[in-house]
């Protein structure tokens, strides 16, 4: 299991947002601060609208702010919208595969395993948590 | 009491033998099997001797009679260089009253019990969580815990 850049991104904007549901962010900013263009951004912030994670507010000083749970959505829930979560382990020919690329194959599958587990057991809500136990005086992000 | 009323409202202290059965009851409940021979054998040796070490700590509601329900446990112990591992602590039983998850039971016993190992010394403290059960997973987490240096192994045993 690989995490894409648009799911980082998108954990990203959503930890930025959830810091403080209240506040209003534009993707711009969020780009700025990740130092990542607004053109993908706005993709991976449709998305999460689509999800229901974010909430869009048009007009002057708007942006997005945060409209999920933070302490039910897990970073699994997140990348699961930009990518297939179920395996990307595939046997390319799996009636002719060798005792060897079986073996591999159980190991890539071993692996997969347990990163599934840890991302499904971290909420954002964890992540924020996280953040403030680095105690990063640099990051804006407030919990 | 509203079920969203507890927050200070809890006490935690060590389990008594008028407790246990409260124990066994919820750990069916939630388990799915009883087991109060194994809970008798914990309570003998979780809460009778070796007390700065061993830790079986229950919740209840502070204004209860003893007779109230436990709402929650958590069991843990100092265990000594186990696969070469410097003192520690470990949590090896923990559970909720399902109908009151969520208004901060389990995050107390778990400071309980991080308090205790604390004060018997132990810098680190440790637990086994199954990869499906994503409920504790992610209480533990959110308390700070992160996969550690080993990684447990086992292998099936064949006729």
């Amino acid at each position: 299991m690989q995490v894409q850049k648009s799911s980082q991104l998108a954990i990203y904007a959503l930890i930025e947002l959830a810091a403080d549901p209240d506040r209003q962010v534009s993707v711009s900013e969020i780009g700025e601060k990740f130092r990542v263009s607004a053109h993908h951004l706005a993709k991976v912030m449709h998305t999460l609208g689509r999800a229901g994670l974010v909430r869009s507010i048009r007009g002057v000083g708007g942006g997005y702010s945060f409209s999920g749970n933070a302490k039910r959505t897990t970073l699994l829930d997140v990348i699961s919208l930009f990518e297939d979560t179920l395996s990307d382990n595939n046997l390319s020919d799996p009636t002719n595969a060798t005792t060897a690329e079986l073996a591999l194959f159980d190991v890539m599958c071993e692996i997969d395993d347990i990163a599934k587990a840890t991302f499904g057991a971290i909420t954002l809500s964890t992540m924020l948590k996280q953040m403030e136990r680095r105690g990063n005086p640099t990051d804006r992000a407030t919990v | 009491m509203l079920m969203s009323d507890f927050g200070d409202k809890i006490t935690i202290r060590r389990i008594d033998a008028g407790d246990l059965h409260h124990v066994v009851d919820l750990d069916e409940r939630v388990t799915g099997q009883a087991k109060p021979a194994y809970w008798q054998d914990i309570l003998e040796r979780y809460a009778t001797r070796r007390l700065d070490e061993r830790f079986f700590l229950i919740a209840k509601a502070a204004e209860a009679g003893a007779e109230a329900p436990v709402l929650g446990f958590i069991v843990g112990e100092i265990r000594d260089w186990e696969f070469g591992s410097k003192p520690c602590g470990w949590i090896f039983a923990f559970s909720v009253e399902p109908g009151t998850r969520l208004q901060g039971i389990g995050e107390q016993l778990f400071h309980a019990v991080s308090e205790e190992f604390k004060a018997a010394g132990v810098k680190t403290m440790r637990t086994m969580v199954g990869r499906q059960n994503q409920l504790h997973m992610a209480f533990f987490r959110s308390e700070g815990m992160v996969a550690g240096p080993y990684i447990q192994l086992e292998k099936e045993l064949e006729d």
